[in-house]
C-alpha cells in the first residue's frame, strides 16, 4: 500500500471515530433521536474491507452503519444531516442513524432488521451476475445475525447459485448484551459457512492491513466466478450495543484489553514505520476534525423536512 | 380474443412481458421444469431458459429477499410464493423491506417486483393451507395488492403489475385456475392497478367483492334478478390502492351495500369499505351495510364443514335481502 493510500484510509478511520464521538454528544443533547449504534473500535473492519472494492462492487450492512457509510464515500455532511433528521440528509431525514444509504456509491444501506441485509445481498449479487457484470457484493453483519434464519437461507442460496457475495461477519463478541458463546452452538462463526460449502477465513479486525488483504482474497475468489466467500473479522465495539447501554455485562479489563489494540493507533504505528512523518499524520488529524465540525455545522443549519414530505416517495408516482 | 383459463392467462402475461423486457425474470418453487404447481408458469422454462426461469429452494423469506435485492439492482423479478400461507415466512421481507425500501431511503431505491401467490379455501387442505389474508398486506402503504376475478383481468392486471415500479402482491384464488373466459390477445392489454371495475349494473343494491367472491356475487345477482332485485356488482380488483369511487357512485343511487370477502369479517375488507361508506356517504345510508365473510374459525378439513364455513351464494342473497328489509 502506498503512503497516500495509507493516509487516506487513516483519515477515513479518524473521520469515523470523530464523527461518532460527535454523534454521542448530539444524542445526549437530544439532537439525534431513535436508536443509535456506534462503530467505535470497529473502524478498521469497515475501512479495510471497503477499501478493497472496485467502484462497481456493492456494499450493504446492518444498523451499525455510520462507519461503513463513510468508508463507502458518503460525505460526513450527508450522514450527519441524516442523523439530525434534516432534509439534506442522505435519505431526506426519513431513515435516520440505522438507515444511511447512497445508491450512487453502490452503498445499499443500512438495514435494521437483523440479518435481512444478508438475504438482500444475495439479490443484489444475482442482478449483477444476470447482467454479466463482474461486480462483487460485500455484505456486513454482526455475530448475532448468524443465528437468524436469513443467514442460513442466504448462505445456502448464494452457494447454490454461486453468487459473488463476500459475507463479512463482524464478530464483536456480543449480540446486544449477550456474549456470542451463550447463544451460538459454535463460537468460531466461520464454521457455519462450512455447512454450505463456502470457503472462509478469519481476519484481525484491529488490523486494517489484515482485513484489507483478506478481503482482497475474498473478492478475487468471488470475481473469478467461484461463488460466495465468508470472512470472519474479530473485532470489538468499545461502546454499548446502542446508546443508553451501560455495559454492565462486560468488565473494564476486557474493554481496556481491546482498546490497547485500538485499530487507529495500530495503523498509526504502521504508517510511522513506513516512514510517514508524524507531521503529516497530525495534518490528517486536523483535516478530519475540520470535516466533522463542518458536517455538524452543515447539519445544524439545514432545514427539517417539510411536513408535506411525508406523502412523497411511497410509490413510484409520488 | 381467445378463451383461456386463468392459469393460461397468467402464463401468457408472463411470456409476453418476458419477451418485451429482458429484465423480467421468474423465480419460485417448481416454477421452472415443472411449470408451476398450478401450471401458471407452463412453457416459460423451455422458452426463456434457466437464467430467467429459476427453481428455488423451499426458502420463502429468501425467495422474496432475492427478488427485492435484485429489483433494487435493476431486475424485474416475478417471485412465486406457492401459497399465501407460506407468505408468513416472508412477511418481514415483504412488509419491512419491499414496502419501505423507497420511502425509508428517501426515494433512492425502488422495488419493481411482483410476488404472485395463491389464496383461499375450498380444497380440503385444512386450517394452515386454506387461508385468505391478502388484506393484511393491503394494510401497509408502499405495497400494491391486486387480486383478479377472471382470466382477462388476470392477464391485464399482471402485465401492469410487472411494469409497475412498485412492489405488487398479486393474489390468485387457488380454486379458480381452470376457470375460462375470453382474454384479449393484444400484447398491450393493460388494466390499471388501483381501479375498481363494475361487473354488473343494477340500481337496488351495491355488492362489493374481489377475487373469487366476484363470481359468487354475480351468481347471486343473477338469481336475485329473477325476483326483480337488481344488484350493481363492483370488483375492487386492487385492495391497495383502494378505489371506492365507483362504490360511492353506486351507493348514492342504491343506498344499500353488501361487501363480500372470503376471509373473516373482523378487521377485514368489508369493515374498511363499510367504514368509508359511513364516513363519506352517511346521508345516503338507508340500511345497515352487510358483510358476508367466512365464519370465524380455522377452516376445517371435512368437505361439509369447509363448505359451511366459507361464504356462499345463498349467504350473499340473504345479505342483499337484509338490506332491503
Amino acid at each position: 500500500m502506498d503512503k497516500t493510500e495509507m493516509l487516506e484510509l487513516y483519515k477515513q478511520m479518524v473521520v469515523i471515530r470523530l464523527f461518532e464521538e460527535k454523534c454521542e454528544e448530539l444524542y445526549q443533547k437530544g439532537k439525534i433521536g431513535g436508536f443509535m449504534h456506534l462503530y467505535i473500535g470497529q473502524e478498521a473492519t469497515g475501512v479495510g474491507a471497503v477499501s478493497a472494492r472496485r467502484p462497481q462492487d456493492n456494499v450493504i450492512t446492518g444498523y451499525r452503519d455510520h462507519g461503513i457509510a463513510i468508508a463507502c464515500g458518503m460525505t460526513a455532511r450527508a450522514a450527519m444531516a441524516e442523523m439530525l433528521g434534516k432534509a439534506t440528509g442522505c435519505c431526506k431525514g426519513k431513515g435516520g442513524s440505522m438507515h444511511l444509504a447512497d445508491k450512487n456509491l453502490r452503498y445499499w444501506g443500512g438495514h435494521a432488521i437483523v440479518g435481512a441485509q444478508i438475504a438482500l445481498a444475495a439479490g443484489l449479487a444475482w442482478a449483477d451476475k444476470y447482467r454479466g457484470s463482474d461486480a462483487v457484493t460485500l455484505c456486513f453483519f454482526g455475530d448475532g445475525a448468524t443465528n437468524i434464519g436469513y443467514f442460513h437461507e442466504a448462505l445456502n442460496w448464494a452457494a447454490v447459485y454461486k453468487l459473488p457475495v463476500v459475507f463479512i461477519c463482524e464478530n464483536n463478541k456480543y449480540g446486544m448484551w449477550t456474549p456470542i458463546e451463550k447463544v451460538s452452538a459454535v463460537t468460531a462463526l466461520r464454521q457455519k459457512a462450512c455447512a454450505y460449502n463456502i470457503p472462509s477465513d478469519v481476519a484481525d479486525g484491529m488490523d486494517l492491513l489484515d482485513v484489507r488483504s483478506k478481503t482482497e482474497v475474498a473478492i478475487a475468489h468471488c470475481r473469478a466466478g467461484n461463488g460466495p466467500y465468508f470472512l470472519e473479522v474479530l473485532t470489538y465495539r468499545y461502546r454499548g450495543h446502542s446508546m443508553g447501554d451501560q455495559r454492565p455485562y462486560r468488565t473494564q479489563e476486557e474493554i481496556k484489553k481491546w482498546q490497547a489494540e485500538d485499530p487507529i493507533g495500530k495503523f498509526e504505528d504502521v504508517m510511522l514505520k513506513a516512514g510517514i512523518p508524524p507531521a503529516e499524520i497530525d495534518k490528517v488529524d486536523e483535516e478530519a476534525k475540520a470535516i466533522v465540525l463542518d458536517a455538524v455545522q452543515f447539519a445544524e443549519q439545514s432545514p427539517f423536512p417539510d411536513n408535506e414530505e411525508i406523502w412523497t416517495d411511497i410509490y413510484a408516482e409520488d | 380474443m381467445a378463451v383461456l383459463t386463468i392459469a393460461r392467462a397468467i402464463a401468457t402475461a408472463l411470456a409476453e412481458e418476458m419477451e418485451r423486457d429482458p429484465t423480467v425474470v421468474v423465480l419460485g418453487e417448481e416454477v421452472a421444469a415443472a411449470g408451476g404447481t398450478y401450471g401458471a408458469t407452463q412453457g416459460l422454462y423451455d422458452r426463456f431458459g434457466k437464467e430467467r426461469v429459476i427453481d428455488t429452494p423451499i426458502s420463502e423469506g429468501m425467495i422474496v429477499a432475492a427478488a427485492v435485492g435484485a429489483s433494487m439492482n435493476g431486475l424485474r423479478p416475478v417471485a412465486e410464493i406457492m401459497g399465501i400461507n407460506f407468505a408468513f415466512l416472508a412477511m418481514d421481507m415483504i412488509i419491512n423491506h419491499a414496502a419501505k425500501m423507497r420511502s425509508m431511503f428517501g426515494g433512492q431505491f425502488s422495488c419493481p417486483l411482483v410476488i404472485r401467490t395463491t389464496s383461499g379455501g375450498g380444497r380440503q387442505l385444512a386450517a394452515t393451507h386454506s387461508q385468505t389474508f391478502e388484506h393484511l398486506f393491503a394494510h401497509f402503504p408502499g405495497l400494491k395488492v391486486v387480486a383478479p376475478s377472471n382470466a382477462a383481468d388476470a392477464k391485464g392486471l399482471l402485465k401492469s403489475a410487472i411494469r409497475s415500479d412498485d412492489p405488487v402482491l398479486f393474489v390468485e384464488q387457488a380454486t379458480m385456475y381452470s376457470e375460462r373466459s375470453e382474454v384479449p390477445d393484444d400484447r398491450e392489454f393493460l388494466l390499471p392497478l388501483g381501479k375498481s371495475d363494475v361487473k354488473r349494473e343494477g340500481r337496488h343494491v351495491t355488492v362489493v367483492a374481489y377475487s373469487k367472491m366476484v363470481g359468487l356475487s354475480l351468481r347471486a345477482a343473477a338469481k336475485l334478478a329473477e325476483e326483480g332485485i337488481e344488484c350493481q356488482v363492483i370488483d375492487l380488483r386492487s385492495l391497495r390502492p383502494l378505489d371506492l369511487e365507483p362504490v360511492y357512485e353506486s351507493f348514492k343511487q342504491t343506498n344499500r351495500c353488501v361487501v363480500v370477502e372470503e376471509s373473516y369479517r373482523t378487521y377485514g375488507v368489508g369493515a374498511e369499505v363499510a367504514a368509508r361508506l359511513y364516513e363519506d356517504c352517511f346521508d345516503y345510508v338507508d340500511a345497515p351495510i352487510q358483510r358476508v365473510a367466512q365464519k370465524e374459525v380455522p377452516l376445517p378439513y371435512a368437505a361439509n364443514l369447509e363448505r359451511y364455513a366459507l361464504p356462499s351464494v345463498d349467504d350473499i342473497i340473504r345479505a342483499v335481502k337484509e338490506t332491503l328489509k
